[in-house]
Order: C-alpha cells, then sequence, then structure tokens
C-alpha cells in the first residue's frame, strides 16, 4: 500500500513536469505592443550586467522618477551568471524583470521563443528607429537582420578600441629605435601590420621600459565569446567573415585563406602577450595594463573609464586610446558589444506599457545627450556627432570612430552552439600553437556547418 | 495518572506515536521528493526528449536518440578519457600521500594537534575559491609556482594552464594539495583502532616493520582506505568547480571533464537540456558501477 502510495506521488510528479507549456514556432512571435491604458505601473525593474554604465543607467532611471514618480530599478548582475540567469527566467516566464539590457546575440533566442516584445511598431510609430545610428539598430535591435523588425532600443553602444601608454609611444629614444628598426615612425597603428610590429618592439621581458615588458593583450577566453571578439577584429579586417550573410554557408568562408592569415596573425600578435593571459578577457586586459604589464591592450569601450581614471590606473594621465587598424587590404572593422533594451513578454500587458513609455522617454535627444554625460554610450545619431560628445572624454573619440566600423558575429537562436567548437578548435592554437590554422578552421566549418544543417538553418 | 491517560479524553489530544513518527518523517520525504527525486526522475524523462529549456516549447519524445548522439560521439568519449585520467591521477596521488602523511603523523609528538590542524585547512576551503588562487599561482608572469619549482629546471615562463599536456596535471596537482588530508583523516582514525597488542604479540615473534606494516597495518586500515577511495572516485569523477576555475576545461577542451561538458551543453548559450539530461543519466550510471565495484571490494575487505 505505502509502495502504492509512492508510486502515486512520483506519478503525479512526473505528470506536472510533462503539464504542456505554450508553444513557440521558429518564426518571431508576435507579441505586439499592448494596447494604451493608464499608467498605473509604479516601479519598473530592469536587469543588466554589474558593471558601470548599469550604474549609470540607475542614474537615469532616478530622472525618471523625478519627472513621472515612477521608480526604475536597476538590477545588476555579475557578468560571469548574467545569461544564465536571464535564461532562467526565461525558462520559468518569470515577470521579476520588466526589461533587460540584452547582449545582441540574444535577439534571435528572444525574438523566436517569445521571450522579447516585438517593437516595430511602437518604435516606428514614435520615430525612435530614426533617431540611432543604422548599424546600431541593425545590431542590437532587428531580427531577423534586415527585416525592419525590432526587438530592443540600442541603449548601450560598444565595440573593441584600443589603449596605449602614451609615455612609451612619445618617449624620443624609443620613436628613433623604432624608426631605425622598422623604417617607419612610432605613432598610433593605422594597420595591424603596423600594431604586430608595435607589439613586438615593447616585447622585452629583460629589458622593460617605464616596466613594461609586453607589448599587446588580446582576448583569449575561451568559455564564452571572449577570444572570438578578439579574433573577429582581425578575421573581419582581413575581409574574411563567419558565415555568408545572404545564404548563411560557412564552407569556404570560415576556412577561406584570408580567414588561415588571420588566425595566423592573431595566434602571431598572442606571443606578444603577458604571460599568463592565455584565457583573459575584459578584466584580464585592464589588469594587464593598470599593473604595467603591456604597452597596448584591446578591451571594450565600457571598460575605459577605469583606464582614464588615475584613482583606478596609475597611468591614466599617460594613456591614450585608438580605433581598430586596417587590414592588408585597407578595410577595417571592429568587433560589437553593447546592448539593448528589450521589454520582457512575461509581464503584465500594463508593465509593458510602462516599459515602452519608459524608453520613448529614454530615447528623447536630451535624455540621451544626459545618458552620455554620465557616461552611457548611447547610440542617438545627433549626440553621437556633437563637439560636447566627442570631447567628453578622452576615449570619446575613438569610440565614435569605431562605432562606424562595428560588425557583428551570429545572433540566430543557436549561437552558443557556434561558439563551442571555435573555442575548442582554435583556443589551443591561439595560446599554444597547437595545430595548423587551415586543418583547424576546415574542421571549424565542417561542425559549424552540421550545426546549421541539424538546426535548419542550411540545407 | 495512568488511568487519566487511558481514559481516552485527554489522550486524544496527545499526538499517536505513529503521528508523531509521520510529523517528523514526512516534511523531510517531501523536502526528499520536491528536491531530489522529483529533479532526477524529470532529468530522466528529459533525457529521451529533443527539448531546450529556453526554446519555448514542448519536449520532443525522440527515444534513445539523445543517448546514441552521445555515445557515438568521440568527443564525449575523449571527455570521460580526460575524467578517467584526471580521477585515476588524483586518487591514487592522494591515497598514496594520505596514507603516508597520516603513518608520518600517527605517533604523537610536540605540537602534532598544530601540525594536524594545518594540513586539514586545504580541504575546509571552498574549491572554487582555492582554483582562483592557484591560478594566480600559476601564472608565469608573477605567480610563485614556476619560482618554488625552478630547481627541477622548468623555465619560469612556463604557462602550465595554457599547455594541453600541462593543464591536466595542474589540476590533479591541486586536487590532491586540496584533498590528499581527507584521505589522510581516514586512515588515521583507522590506525588509531589498530589494538597495540597485535603489534606487541608480532614485536614477540620478532617480526620485521615491513610484516607489521604489511600483515597487521594494511589489513586493518584496508577497508577505511577503501572508503576512502570510494568517495574520492565519486568526486572525481563529478569534479567541475575546481577545473572550471582553473582552465575553464581549456585550452581549448583540454581539461574538459565530463561534468564541464554536461554544464557546456547545458547552459553557455546552447541550453540542450534534453542531452545534457542524458549525458548527466550516463554520468549517474558510470558512478554507481563505479560505486559497485568498490563497495563489493569493501565487503570482501571487511569479510578477510
Amino acid at each position: 500500500m505505502k509502495k502504492l502510495f509512492y508510486v502515486v506521488i512520483l506519478l503525479a510528479l512526473l505528470l506536472t513536469a510533462c503539464k504542456p507549456t505554450p508553444v513557440a514556432t521558429d518564426a518571431p512571435v508576435a507579441t505586439d505592443a499592448p494596447p494604451v491604458t493608464e499608467p498605473t505601473v509604479k516601479q519598473l525593474t530592469i536587469l543588466w550586467a554589474e558593471w558601470d554604465p548599469a550604474n549609470y543607467l540607475q542614474e537615469i532611471g532616478n530622472l525618471y522618477e523625478k519627472e513621472t514618480g515612477i521608480k526604475v530599478n536597476v538590477v545588476q548582475e555579475p557578468w560571469g551568471s548574467f545569461y544564465d540567469l536571464m535564461a532562467s527566467q526565461w525558462a520559468a516566464k518569470s515577470d521579476t524583470y520588466d526589461m533587460v539590457v540584452g547582449d545582441s546575440q540574444w535577439t534571435g533566442q528572444g525574438a523566436t521563443q517569445g521571450h522579447y516584445v516585438n517593437l516595430t511598431d511602437f518604435m516606428k510609430s514614435n520615430g525612435i528607429d530614426q533617431t540611432v545610428t543604422e548599424a546600431t539598430l541593425k545590431y542590437y535591435g532587428e531580427y531577423p537582420v534586415g527585416s525592419g523588425t525590432y526587438w530592443a532600443y540600442p541603449t548601450e553602444g560598444d565595440a573593441v578600441g584600443w589603449a596605449y601608454r602614451k609615455d612609451l609611444f612619445e618617449d624620443p629614444a624609443e620613436m628613433d629605435a623604432f624608426k631605425a628598426k622598422y623604417g617607419y615612425e612610432l605613432a598610433t597603428p593605422e594597420t595591424w601590420a603596423e600594431l604586430r610590429d608595435i607589439a613586438e618592439f615593447f616585447t622585452r621581458p629583460d629589458n622593460p621600459k617605464n616596466g613594461v615588458k609586453y607589448g599587446v593583450g588580446v582576448y583569449t577566453q575561451k568559455d564564452y565569446d571572449g577570444m572570438i571578439m578578439g579574433y573577429e577584429n582581425v578575421m573581419f579586417s582581413w575581409g574574411a567573415d563567419w558565415f555568408d550573410p545572404e545564404t548563411f554557408e560557412v564552407e569556404g568562408v570560415v576556412n577561406s585563406d584570408k580567414a588561415v592569415e588571420a588566425l595566423t596573425f592573431y595566434r602571431e600578435l598572442y606571443k606578444f602577450a603577458p604571460p599568463g593571459t592565455s584565457n583573459a578577457f575584459y578584466a584580464e586586459m585592464n589588469d594587464a595594463f593598470i599593473s604595467g604589464q603591456a604597452a597596448m591592450i584591446m578591451n571594450y569601450f565600457a571598460f575605459f573609464p577605469s583606464l582614464a581614471n588615475p584613482g583606478v590606473n596609475p597611468f591614466a594621465e599617460n594613456t591614450g586610446f585608438f580605433a581598430g587598424p586596417k587590414g592588408p587590404d585597407g578595410q577595417a572593422f571592429v568587433a560589437l558589444g553593447g546592448q539593448g533594451l528589450s521589454v520582457l513578454a512575461y509581464t503584465s500587458p500594463e508593465r509593458q506599457q510602462a516599459s515602452m513609455e519608459f524608453i520613448k522617454w529614454f530615447s528623447q535627444e536630451r535624455i540621451q545627450k544626459e545618458w552620455a554625460k554620465v557616461g552611457g554610450y548611447t547610440c542617438n545619431k545627433a549626440v553621437l556627432a556633437s563637439d560636447e560628445f566627442l570631447q567628453n572624454t578622452p576615449y570619446n573619440q575613438a569610440f565614435s570612430d569605431s562605432m562606424q566600423m562595428v560588425k557583428d558575429f551570429w545572433n540566430i537562436p543557436v549561437f552558443g552552439q557556434m561558439l563551442e567548437p571555435v573555442n575548442r578548435i582554435l583556443h589551443p592554437y591561439i595560446v599554444d600553437g597547437q595545430g595548423d590554422p587551415k586543418a583547424l578552421l576546415d574542421q571549424l566549418a565542417v561542425e559549424q556547418r552540421q550545426i546549421l544543417v541539424d538546426n535548419g538553418i542550411l540545407k | 495518572m495512568a488511568n487519566i491517560l487511558s481514559s481516552g479524553k485527554i489522550g486524544k489530544k496527545h499526538l499517536s506515536e505513529r503521528g508523531l513518527v509521520n510529523l517528523f518523517i514526512w516534511p523531510t520525504l517531501i523536502l526528499l521528493i520536491l528536491v531530489n527525486i522529483f529533479p532526477l526522475f524529470y532529468s530522466i524523462f528529459l533525457s529521451f526528449n529533443n527539448y531546450s529549456v529556453i526554446g519555448n516549447k514542448l519536449p520532443i519524445w525522440v527515444g534513445f536518440q539523445n543517448f546514441k548522439d552521445l555515445l557515438t560521439n568521440e568527443q564525449v568519449w575523449n571527455y570521460f578519457a580526460i575524467t578517467g585520467r584526471y580521477a585515476l591521477l588524483s586518487v591514487v596521488l592522494q591515497t598514496v600521500l594520505g596514507f603516508g602523511l597520516a603513518m608520518l603523523i600517527r605517533e604523537k609528538f610536540k605540537g602534532s594537534g598544530i601540525i594536524t590542524t594545518l594540513i586539514l585547512i586545504p580541504m575546509m576551503l571552498s574549491p572554487v575559491v582555492v582554483g582562483l588562487f592557484w591560478k594566480l599561482m600559476f601564472n608565469p608572469g608573477y605567480g610563485i609556482f614556476n619560482y618554488l619549482i625552478s630547481w627541477l629546471g622548468i623555465p619560469l615562463t612556463t604557462d602550465w594552464l595554457a599547455k594541453g599536456d600541462l593543464a591536466l596535471w595542474a589540476i590533479v596537482l591541486v586536487d590532491v594539495w586540496m584533498w590528499t588530508p581527507f584521505v589522510m583523516l581516514l586512515v588515521l582514525s583507522g590506525l588509531s583502532a589498530i589494538p597495540e597488542y597485535l603489534y606487541e604479540a608480532a614485536a614477540i615473534d620478532r617480526a620485521s616493520s615491513w610484516f607489521q606494516f604489511w600483515h597487521i597495518t594494511l589489513p586493518q586500515v584496508a577497508p577505511l582506505v577503501l572508503i576512502a577511495v570510494l568517495f574520492r572516485s565519486i568526486e572525481a569523477f563529478k569534479s567541475f568547480d575546481l577545473a572550471m576555475g582553473l582552465t575553464g576545461g581549456g585550452p581549448g577542451a583540454a581539461t574538459r571533464l565530463i561534468s564541464i561538458d554536461i554544464y557546456t551543453r547545458a547552459f553557455l548559450g546552447q541550453f540542450k537540456t534534453g542531452q545534457a539530461s542524458a549525458l548527466a543519466v550516463i554520468v549517474l550510471v558510470v558512478i554507481i558501477a563505479i560505486s559497485n565495484l568498490y563497495i563489493t571490494a569493501l565487503n570482501k575487505a571487511k569479510e578477510s
């Protein structure tokens, strides 16, 4: 009898687990904006990663509360668990958060799996789509690319840029020595080849200049998208790509001759990086620079405020910034960072409406000016072009230049599966020279093609 | 008094013995069912389905397809091999060193209490914290590890965590540092339980130290050593946090233990929940099989 009772309990639990949930199709889910109602919402909650821009957004939220009486609470989650937290909220269809400032690559999942509210009509009818730059709207807001369907308001523009030690670059003795060795002036690099020369020049572990032993810091982290964000700066600038944007074909694209050259070059750059940066991302890059180990580092612009802060970076006075250099054919692309603000589909229509009211307010030029003033990287066209913005910080000019050259990787729902083979196959080559670059990229093309075929994206 | 209790009126206000038992057992049982039993059965159910937890779609029954895909995947076998190598190296080294340490501090001496406590500290730390600290110590730029072993002729610039052939050894080393005290503790308790008269009798018979060790110490301690090996093997086979903190499974997938592979499939943008559940079930079966082997050996050791 007892055994029967336990079996009944277990069966009941299993049946509960199998209870049907709403079915979504692969096509973007039409969760259009709800009808306008009287605002009854007194508080909005936004989820974002734990970093300075989230503090800036909280300041903007405080301004919104002053103007409207609606409190805005920006909840910050450490980067390492940000995506997992969001995914668990999606899985639970939780209404804890009204909005999320999510990564660009999430857009496919948010759109096709019904997690995000479709903002197309809202953004078009309010002219919001016209206020931001085309690239940011395309990469942060649109899915599928080119469809004119928007799922996020481009909020924090970002790209991979460069920080360098001006005291080294402008040292007369170093300039003479560099010119004698390479035959041209030492200056911020215009091309990747120049960047490589400079990295090599300042790599002197046994004879450091001003304590700097290594030439360059580059992304190598293999857990998620870190190494990929570093390598693709080179790959895009070499004229290679992850896939054919028209057909999604990877064979002959991700393993093209140009991609092989780019991968070989990225491996070459790592040889001039501080030892121990074999699994390094944004935090390790800033650490390498602040600790005086590297003459140059790549990093997202969002992490540059601390490098310009003398309280954090002892070399702040001697720190300069530049945008990504050109490839061998003169093309220059930089990896896109940054995020868009999306309304989550699991809150009530009233809360969704209140969230859109916030976005409408936030997208105004006067608020975007304020957003830029407190430290946010606006995507607003007019603010980006203003002298006030360009002179606001030592890195805003480089940021503005970079945002003209941004390019992103996959934002399809299976982006996570596409990341895995890249990390597994390319990481040992980049940090330890294991394998032949052509063979590795061929293997990558085969595996990524299979993922796309298995998921119905390629035939 | 006995009359009052047995009269019924007052007795009804008290819980019967059976009721009291139920009151204590059921909350625990319900918690166990909700937190352990249900997730176990649900993940077994999901392992037979094509399902993504964030996909907003019902699980699709695919039978044994997930198991077939996993067991015919060379990479998965490679991750099992890496896990096996890691578990074998770690457990063997921990057992040998733990046994040795226990023999050394078996006899009481001045300060032996403090020394024993100090030796036990590593196993009291969080594996993630240990991983992150050792990551700093392995750093070829400023870490102390290369400096300490430089007398072996190993270059100071050796990047242990970036080289496929060294990274697994680095994790084994840290695991041994952390868990050898656990083996030592169990062996020590076994040693202290050996009756002194056995050694006295052996001494009277002029038995050598080696004879005493082989015929008295080892057989007496064997059950506890086997328990230590059982615990450590299970732990090593499902180890996750230490390797994740040190290498994240890298370089490439050189130290991707099977639990890290489950995590990679279940999260990190992939969310292949059905497949990850199937792999977890396979690991569970392997661990149960290994445990049964040890338990059989343990029973034999007890009988002898």
